[in-house]
């Protein structure tokens, strides 16, 4: 068949040419990318001898790196842990994430022992993420030569390094901003705080992890080439560059040394510790509250049994005082008909107590208060479901996130778990809940619903 | 294998993790950019162009000046090795207003009637903490000036100690 034959032959040619244009754009590019390669630096913070502290070096970054590889994990477990206190698993008004994904794969039932679990891991959540921020910066300043590396990409894997470096820098401040200003109840962010927060974190870990892998081997190399108690003896006159890098962060022309490495992890060090201590009493309570100079909830807001933190007022959350005056009443639903209990009816029922402290997303909490109110598993059990599986609480609240939560059936059978009258011997506030609000053992603060109207038990 | 680390610049190990890596990071990041992707973006892309680009060339800026200042000057004052004394006090205020500064400045407009605490406390213990660093550090600096000069002979021909005096 020679039109077959010819085909073939056509095929082979163009064969040929392809693969010899191919070869030739290959050396093309080749060419171009020494030619590319041979360009010199840009002047300025590009050129090697433009940064010139001596005490860059691969031993500092490593201190600093160590600091965080140990602080930045606490930071996403306890942040994921308190991720599933909120059991986004029970549904939309519990889920501030609804499509997560695949992102919230460990979820488990959150337990109510030991009931103070979540102000512990929420608090070492906010206090460490304050106290790393100048380890942070630190780390961040002695690696900044990297960022006007010449070329900027080298290579495809280098190229892809650096990607995945803007991924960990980025992220690693756009989750400490975010943290931070959400604390404050500076609001500015683009977006609901839990979902930048939380898909923040996820692609900030993916480039910790990466950056860990690649790094970790350079970490301990640059660890185990001085000794710590031998630098923290250094002075200044001794204080001399380490030797060069493959990383350029030794400088090619150093400077006169100003500080010894000592004084610069030393200066990071006092930088957390004060930062620790004008924080963390927010989140110990008692006397060390005022401590926390600088945190929000450094001081209780006033009013003798009712002297203890609150996160949103009645009025902040539009509260209607007609909703919580005499004509309240708490309805009660499950297998049996509706109930309805005015608060003198509820009052009047056996009470019970429990002491329980309020923790806070924000990391802040209240010692341990003196809740009296009626169990949540004799509610459930009155309703009809003494085994209900969960609860859906909803408060007169009229706008805000939090004014419905759904509780599981751990949380509502736990003897602590109450429907809270009152607090330290008197009615609560109407700040603090009037005239009948949740309190869970371990439960995140926004979740222990205030001004509660309606209880609906499920199987 | 070998060309195979000619054409990409690592070993194949790096491909498949920064691969992984990639993966997760588009899985968040989709959610991420869900709402709002080019005000997220920005925050994103930011949060880094806001420290490295400015941030820190700012601190960078203005240690190297404070350095340069007291060379203009001459005269018999015996040179000391002072620029920690200013360090010091200026990274540990500066960084308590990085972290706090919404509450220092009053830019947390829901605080007063969230939480039922009056803001207004902090400008004035930043500045109170801001004075007592600066003040110690004045008087340590004021002691070790003390110490140098004591160790100078009255007509100052002996070199004084101190870094600038080191070769």
């Amino acid at each position: 068949m020679p039109e077959d034959a010819h085909a073939r032959w056509r095929l082979r040619r163009i064969g040929a040419a392809v693969a010899a244009g191919g070869a030739a754009a290959a050396a093309r590019a080749r060419a171009i990318a020494r030619r590319i390669g041979e360009t010199p630096a840009p002047p300025g913070p590009f050129r090697p001898g433009f940064w010139r502290s001596p005490i860059r070096g691969p031993w500092l970054t490593s201190v600093f790196g160590l600091v965080l590889l140990v602080g930045i994990p606490v930071l996403f477990l306890t942040g994921a842990l308190s991720y599933a206190a909120y059991n986004p698993d029970l549904g939309p008004h519990n889920d501030m994430t609804p499509d997560k994904g695949l992102l919230g794969f460990y979820l488990f039932d959150w337990p109510t022992h030991p009931y103070w679990l979540y102000r512990l891991t929420q608090g070492v959540h906010v206090t460490l993420g304050v106290v790393l921020v100048p380890v942070l910066l630190g780390k961040l300043w002695s690696v900044i030569p990297k960022l006007f590396e010449w070329l900027p990409v080298r290579s495809v894997a280098h190229g892809l390094e650096q990607l995945s470096l803007l991924m960990l820098v980025g992220g690693v401040i756009f989750e400490f901003v975010t943290g931070i200003l959400n604390i404050q109840l500076y609001y500015v962010f683009p977006g609901s705080f839990y979902t930048l927060h939380f898909y923040g974190a996820w692609v900030f870990i993916a480039a910790f992890i990466v950056h860990v892998c690649l790094k970790l081997g350079r970490m301990s190399r640059a660890l185990g080439s001085r000794s710590l108690a031998t630098e923290l003896r250094t002075d200044l006159a001794h204080t001399v560059p380490e030797p060069p890098d493959p990383d350029g962060l030794v400088p090619t022309a150093p400077a006169a040394p100003t500080m010894t490495r000592r004084g610069a992890v030393g200066l990071v060090g006092v930088g957390s510790l004060t930062l620790l201590v004008v924080t963390a009493g927010q989140s110990i309570g008692g006397r060390l509250r005022n401590t926390a100079l600088f945190a929000p909830h450094n001081r209780n807001p006033g009013g003798g049994p009712m002297d203890f933190q609150i996160n949103k007022t009645a009025a902040a959350v539009g509260i209607n005082p007609a909703h919580v005056g005499p004509a309240w009443r708490l309805e009660v639903r499950g297998r049996a008909p509706m109930l309805v209990f005015t608060r003198a009816q509820l009052l009047a029922m056996r009470r019970h107590d429990a002491l329980l402290p309020i923790a806070c997303v924000e990391g802040w909490s209240t010692e341990d208060q003196h809740w009296s109110g009626l169990r949540l598993t004799d509610l459930a059990a009155m309703a009809g479901l003494p085994g209900a599986g969960s609860v859906l609480v909803e408060s007169v609240q009229s706008r805000g996130a939090f004014r419905s939560v759904v509780l599981r059936g751990n949380q509502i059978h736990d003897p602590r778990s109450l429907l809270a009258l009152r607090v330290n011997g008197a009615d609560l506030s109407l700040d603090h809940g009037y005239p009948a609000r949740i309190i869970v053992p371990a439960n995140p603060g926004v979740n222990n619903t205030k001004w509660v109207h309606r209880l609906t038990f499920r199987t | 294998m070998a060309r195979f680390v000619r054409w990409y610049g690592s070993g194949p190990l790096h491909l498949l993790v920064l691969i992984c890596s990639f993966a997760l990071t588009a899985y968040a990041m989709v959610r991420l950019f869900a709402v709002r992707p080019l005000e997220v973006a920005i925050w994103f892309v930011g949060a880094a162009i806001l420290h490295d680009l400015i941030l820190l060339p700012l601190y960078s800026l203005a240690d190297l000046s404070a350095h340069s200042v007291p060379r203009h000057r001459t005269g018999r004052v015996p040179t000391v090795a002072w620029i920690n004394y200013l360090r010091v006090p200026t990274f540990l205020s500066g960084v308590l207003l990085l972290v706090w500064f919404p509450l220092i400045l009053d830019l947390a407009i829901p605080y007063r009637d969230d939480t039922r605490l009056p803001e207004g406390v902090y400008l004035g213990r930043w500045l109170a903490i801001t004075c007592v660093l600066f003040g110690a550090a004045a008087l340590a600096f004021a002691l070790k000036l003390r110490r140098v000069r004591r160790a100078v002979p009255a007509d100052g021909h002996r070199p004084p100690p101190g870094r600038d005096a080191e070769p």
